[in-house]
């Protein structure tokens, strides 16, 4: 049986069979903090009933019913009842728990958007520095308000493994709000789609609100990317985007290794291609050691096919977040072999990676030598370059320049250094 | 007999009583204004031939030490908070009285602890009439809901050893739980099973009760050495089988915080105090409970060890941390209020240069200086600060009365007075345009800190000036709580009832604050 109400001046239709099925969304239970659990009932008659049981009620219990009110009204729902358990959920949250709860009972084309938040709006460009991307579940509201605050270069909204198959539905609607209201504090705004095919009706909560970079797990083939872009050029045509989109596809199995090139030749857009280690192994049928001789060949050849490509090769993450000088030894480690990232799933391992990501001291002073040096054979209109009796070749000189860059954006030399 | 009367607006511009359970009290008059006159309270003089020849002061049980003493209707009994939540003495003081059909007792703890939530069936059946003294958890909730029969007054650490030596409240009998001592009433927390530390918190009481009595359940010879407590000053000695559960003075605040959040803010606080050049060689420092603020003792002594600098005293709260830095060499004193943990108890115990302090020698405001006004940096929680630089640390912003005042007001005095705190706590703004008590007047706070910004007292120019170039992200305090808002919510104001259930005082005595019913 399938309720139409399209017929009235309502535009929405209830699920088959839903009639009196409740729509839960949200978290909620010990250690659930700046959360909220929706339960939403359709009814078809007595009104509207909210009933909130909120850890912040004086403070903020009107504006919450309002917001629900709010909501509802904005889905042309007259009757229901709304149970709102809340732990401090800030709006977008409580918005993103009540519109799931009520698109698990209805169909609607509607969507309740929050204003955008002005520090979200803009691109990113193809080589930023991407040292550090944090790892953010995408359920769970409460590790999203404060990630921006450490600084890393991005932070990733995950939709994949950090979220369990039942909360997935919800969690989307808690990323696209968190998209385009958390304040990302400059961070690169990413996220982790699902493996595709799946993780391509992802986008459509990602792609018209402001996701900068799209991380696209278990990718195997150039294939997995260009149905991924072409779902992109299709959402940024409806809506009107301009804004780029980066892909970083993330390598994690033997078949993703030996495709490694055509993967990162894929398309303009592939900024970045990173490596899942965990996943890895467990597709070679071995363990993963701190030593990681079993992921030796993998890594230089994501290394390897991202150079060849001119993108940039990202490592996995270093899942001990307690062992800061383990992390520090692997980010050197990880350097060593080329890559020019790493993720992270804890906010305090961003500066442990972004410092030894960073050049180091004698790093910095040959290359200022070979910079000065090219600047006055600029100058003197010299098409060789030399430094005492050596001469420089070009790609020494675009490592030195490369290497100077990096120390003035990790705070290792001041940006007038030619100056002094 | 009302429980509070003639309310007058205080300089703080809050409404107080001038008359709290039937005594007159003076509403506060501004930092430094209020001058006491008179001579200090003294209790009745005691002779000799009125105690044992022998120096032998035990009798059988509490009860009896209780009844010797005189136990009855009214009285003010005060008890001491050195094992935290392993007290196992106040609730049986209250059994007894309760059994001896004693009504209306005035209960003066150093603080309370959830341990003694069962008290509250003695605050409702008029065994107890009221608590002057901290009102932590369950006790605060009962106090906000106006459910005790008294006013609860709140007074700091100082201010409580400052009502005794005035005269301002008169205890009757003093219970002071000593891990050991012997039968002449001489004391300590040091040594025994159940050591704790110290009982500093005590020395009050001990010197101005009329009846003294000590419960220990490790009873040495005499001499009990060292004899934190004099037994000169003592009534009753009590032997029981367990005096209080030491391992309890932990407690989950004395912990180093593993919140990135929180570690952020220290880390944030610890460069601000390098840059703006409160830290020297030779500084002083209070390491508080709270797991920010140990964290920040960690930065400090990573700032010490860089530069070959020396810490010439921690004024602690000390656990294992500042005791690690006592032990390196880092710090060359800890004047110690309270410990926190064993460590913290071992290290008193062997270390010479871990000192014991009292209320007296550390925050009494009615005194010839104290130790807290000496100290460099002092760093500080706060449950709530207004844009006035007010702070709160009684109240949540939904009114409820959930937490003591301990040392906060008089580690006030310090000469740098730094409150690290998160912009909100789930979703509620910790700055707010009023703070709904008032604890401590703005004027006293220097710098808070939040994750996202610090902001500097318009009163210290020198802090703001030195700090202007050094990179730290340095706001008003007005643009910290609109970020806090933009991100929140602007909160709505709360509504309270016009019934006061407690007030704060100052350390000098005076009536700051009131605390006001919540409606349920």
């Amino acid at each position: 049986m399938e309720f139409n109400f399209l017929s009235t001046f309502v535009t929405f239709k209830i699920k088959n069979n839903c009639m009196g099925k409740i729509g839960i969304a949200g978290n909620q239970g010990k250690g659930v903090k700046s959360d909220c659990q929706v339960q939403f009932e359709f009814l078809t008659e007595g009104g509207i009933n909210i009933e909130l049981n909120s850890k912040v009620q004086v403070l903020y219990g009107k504006s919450i019913v309002k917001l629900a009110h709010d909501i509802l009204s904005h889905f042309e729902i007259e009757n229901a009842r709304l149970l709102i358990e809340d732990t401090g959920a800030i709006d977008f949250v409580i918005a993103a728990r009540i519109e799931a709860a009520i698109k698990k009972v209805i169909d609607t084309t509607k969507d309740f958007l929050l204003p955008v938040n002005k520090e979200n709006l803009g691109s990113t460009n193809k080589d930023d520095f991407r040292f550090s991307r944090l790892y953010l579940p995408g359920n769970s509201p409460k590790l999203m308000l404060n990630a921006g605050i450490h600084k890393p270069n991005g932070l990733i909204l995950d939709l994949e493994d950090a979220v369990a198959p039942e909360k997935k539905f919800e969690a989307r609607f808690l990323v696209r709000n968190a998209l385009r209201s958390l304040n990302f504090y400059g961070a690169e705004r990413m996220v982790r789609i699902n493996q595709i095919p799946g993780g391509l009706d992802d986008l459509e909560f990602l792609i018209p609100h402001n996701a900068n970079l799209i991380l696209v797990p278990k990718c195997e083939s150039a294939e997995d990317l260009h149905k991924v872009n072409s779902k992109i050029e299709e959402l940024k045509t409806k809506h009107g985007i301009n804004n780029d989109v980066w892909l970083m596809p993330i390598i994690e199995s033997a078949k993703g290794v030996m495709n490694a090139y055509e993967i990162a030749q894929a398309a303009d857009n592939v900024s970045s291609m990173a490596i899942g280690l965990e996943d890895y192994t467990a597709d070679l049928g071995t363990l993963r050691t701190k030593e990681g001789t079993e992921s030796f060949f993998a890594r230089n050849m994501v290394v390897t096919a991202s150079k060849a490509a001119g993108i940039q090769p990202i490592d996995s993450v270093f899942s001990d977040v307690s062992d800061m000088e383990g992390l520090a030894e692997n980010v050197r480690t990880s350097k060593g072999l080329g890559f020019e990232g790493m993720g992270c799933i804890h906010p305090r391992q961003i500066k442990v990676i972004h410092d030894n990501f960073a050049p180091g001291e004698v790093e910095i002073e040959k290359a200022k030598k070979i910079v000065v040096a090219f600047n006055e054979a600029k100058e003197k209109g010299l098409g060789v370059v030399s430094l005492g009796s050596k001469m420089i070749d070009a790609p020494v000189v675009k490592r030195a320049q490369n290497t100077i860059t990096l120390a003035i954006n990790t705070g290792k030399l001041d940006k007038n250094w030619l100056d002094k | 007999m009302k429980k509070y009367d003639k309310l007058v607006v205080n300089a703080a511009g809050r409404e107080v009583p001038t008359i709290i359970n039937g005594e007159e009290h003076i509403p506060f008059q501004g930092v430094g204004k209020y001058k006491p006159t008179g001579r200090r309270y003294g209790p009745k003089l005691a002779s000799c031939a009125d105690f044992p020849e022998d120096g032998n002061k035990q009798v059988e049980s509490l009860k009896e030490a209780l009844i010797k003493s005189g136990l009855k209707d009214g009285m003010t009994i005060s008890t001491h908070h050195h094992f935290r939540n392993g007290d196992l003495i106040a609730n049986q003081i209250f059994d007894i009285a309760h059994e001896l059909g004693i009504k209306d007792l005035r209960w003066y703890p150093s603080a309370s602890f959830p341990c003694q939530e069962k008290l509250i069936e003695y605050l409702e059946d008029g065994t107890i009439n009221r608590i002057e003294g901290s009102m932590n958890g369950p006790l605060g909730k009962f106090t906000s809901e106006g459910k005790m029969k008294g006013l609860s007054v709140l007074r700091s650490h100082g201010g409580r050893y400052q009502a005794v030596q005035d005269g301002e409240v008169k205890i009757d009998i003093a219970v002071i739980a000593a891990p050991t001592a012997d039968f002449f009433g001489n004391a300590n927390g040091v040594n025994g099973d159940t050591a704790c530390g110290l009982l500093g918190f005590a020395l009050a009481d001990s010197q101005y009760a009329e009846k003294v009595i000590v419960v220990t359940d490790n009873l040495v010879p005499f001499p009990c050495i060292p004899w934190q407590i004099h037994g000169n000053y003592v009534d009753y000695v009590v032997k029981v089988d367990k005096v209080g559960i030491p391992e309890k003075i932990i407690s989950g605040t004395t912990r180093v915080t593993k919140s990135p959040d929180r570690l952020l803010i220290a880390e944030i606080t610890a460069e601000f105090c390098e840059k703006a050049g409160l830290i020297y060689d030779g500084f002083s420092y209070q390491a508080g409970a709270g797991g920010t603020a140990l964290s920040i003792g960690n930065y400090f002594g990573d700032i010490l060890r860089k530069n070959n600098w020396k810490a010439r005293f921690i004024r602690a709260g000390s656990n294992k941390y500042p005791v690690e830095l006592l032990e390196e060499g880092l710090v060359e004193y800890i004047l110690d209020g309270q410990t926190f943990d064993l460590e913290g108890v071992r290290s008193m115990r062997e270390n010479p240069n871990h000192v014991h302090t009292s209320p007296f020698t550390s925050y009494n405001y009615h005194s010839k200086g104290n130790f807290a006004q000496l100290v460099d940096i002092v760093v500080l929680g706060a449950t709530e600060v207004d844009i006035n630089f007010n702070a709160n640390v009684v109240t949540h912003s939904d009114g409820y009365l959930l937490h003591g005042i301990g040392g906060w007001q008089n580690c006030l005095a310090a000469k740098t007075t730094i409150m690290p705190i998160p912009l909100f706590r789930d979703r509620i703004p910790v700055i707010r345009d009023e703070v709904t008590t008032i604890c401590a007047p703005g004027e006293l706070i220097d710098v808070i800190v939040t994750e996202r910004g610090i902001a500097i007292n318009p009163l210290r120019q020198d802090l703001i000036e030195k700090t202007k170039d050094s990179g730290l992200v340095i706001k008003t305090i007005q643009e910290l709580k609109d970020e806090a808002e933009a991100i929140c919510g602007v909160p709505e104001k709360i509504e309270l009832s016009d019934e006061i259930v407690s007030v704060v005082k100052w350390v000098d005595g005076t009536v700051l604050d009131s605390v006001r019913k919540v409606l349920t």
